[in-house]
């Protein structure tokens, strides 16, 4: 199976993307935003990082690129897409997820192992999850304030496209403590902190059992790829 | 040569950190006139020749879908500058 993982200008995080695709099992393939071209990939990752530079609004420009046109033509026929912190915000300004993402409330970058609460664990990028779930990945953003109006608030809560929970701190002011969401189809998960950061043994989020071994992070890789076998 | 101007501010009911920041500043000043203050943007959109009424549509239309989100912003203003900006000088004549 391929997933592809966009390249934004100012992307950071594509390459560690791809590879937690390939530790997951799958085919990484990269794919280059001036492009309108999607190379036959069955799922899509926009990465972490400053798509432009942050310029207008973190990643209101990337959201108008030509690969994005594609992207979200795809999103709409049912393609797995995750957007993982840029990349959330990518998706939120190309009207794909609710909401937007403001400068955190306490002003500052903030870097840490972040607990998260799985809340929807039927989307193509959780479904390898227990509801309640609790997860650690790391999460390292400045404007990760998710807010929406009081209205898309109720509705999202309603319809269970909150797709994870902040524990323990809220770390940017996000509303309902909320750090990912889904679509109503739950092809289309964002999230701010970094599944991809926490796939590899040695490299991960700190846990009780040893230093750097979290890996929770590659259930959301590995949990595509399952629903691509089913299906298939 | 015309230049049409967009003003957007943060909705005035979130939080602007940077706004907070700068309003913590003058306080330190001893700036105490001052009780807040609020960072908003100002687009220049350089137009050549004159502004039609379809291409200040067009500029409210852009300044509503991409130069704002109105998720987080109002767009205040758009308007056609009377005296365009002179070149390199970065400030209005």
């Amino acid at each position: 199976m391929k997933i592809g993982v966009v390249t934004f200008p100012g992307s950071l995080d594509d390459r560690d993307a791809q590879r937690a695709v390939r530790r997951a099992g799958g085919e990484a393939v990269a794919l280059w935003h001036g492009d309108h071209d999607l190379r036959g990939v069955d799922a899509i990752v926009l990465p972490g990082g400053f798509s432009y530079g942050d310029y207008l609004r973190c990643g209101a420009i990337a959201a108008r690129s030509p690969i994005m046109s594609e992207v979200i033509s795809a999103a709409n026929s049912g393609m797995p897409v995750l957007g993982i912190c840029n990349g959330f915000q990518i998706l939120v300004e190309a009207h794909l997820l609710p909401g937007g993402l403001i400068r955190n409330n306490h002003g500052d970058f903030v870097c840490r192992d972040q607990r998260l609460r799985v809340e929807n664990a039927s989307t193509a990028w959780t479904s390898g999850f227990e509801v309640g779930q609790e997860i650690t990945i790391p999460l390292k953003n400045a404007e990760g304030g998710f807010i929406v109006d009081a209205e898309t608030l109720k509705r999202i809560e309603g319809e269970g496209q909150v797709a994870f929970r902040y524990l323990d701190l809220n770390p940017n002011g996000s509303l309902d403590d909320i750090a990912g969401l889904t679509n109503a189809a739950g092809n289309v998960v964002g999230l701010m902190p970094h599944p991809e950061h926490a796939t590899e043994p040695g490299f991960g989020p700190d846990t009780p059992d040893a230093m750097r071994s979290g890996t929770d992070g590659l259930t959301f890789f590995t949990s595509v790829l399952e629903g691509a076998l089913a299906r298939a | 040569m015309s230049t049409i101007v967009v003003e957007v501010m943060p909705k005035a009911e979130l939080l602007d950190p940077a706004g907070k920041a700068v309003a913590g500043a003058l306080a330190r000043l001893g700036k105490t006139e001052f009780s807040a203050v609020r960072i908003g943007k100002r687009f220049e959109l350089t137009v050549e020749g004159e502004v039609t009424e379809a291409v200040l549509a067009d500029a409210q239309r852009l300044a509503d879908d991409m130069l704002s989100n109105s998720v987080i912003e109002d767009v205040v203003r758009v308007y056609v500058l009377e005296k365009p900006v002179l070149e390199g000088t970065g400030s209005a004549a």
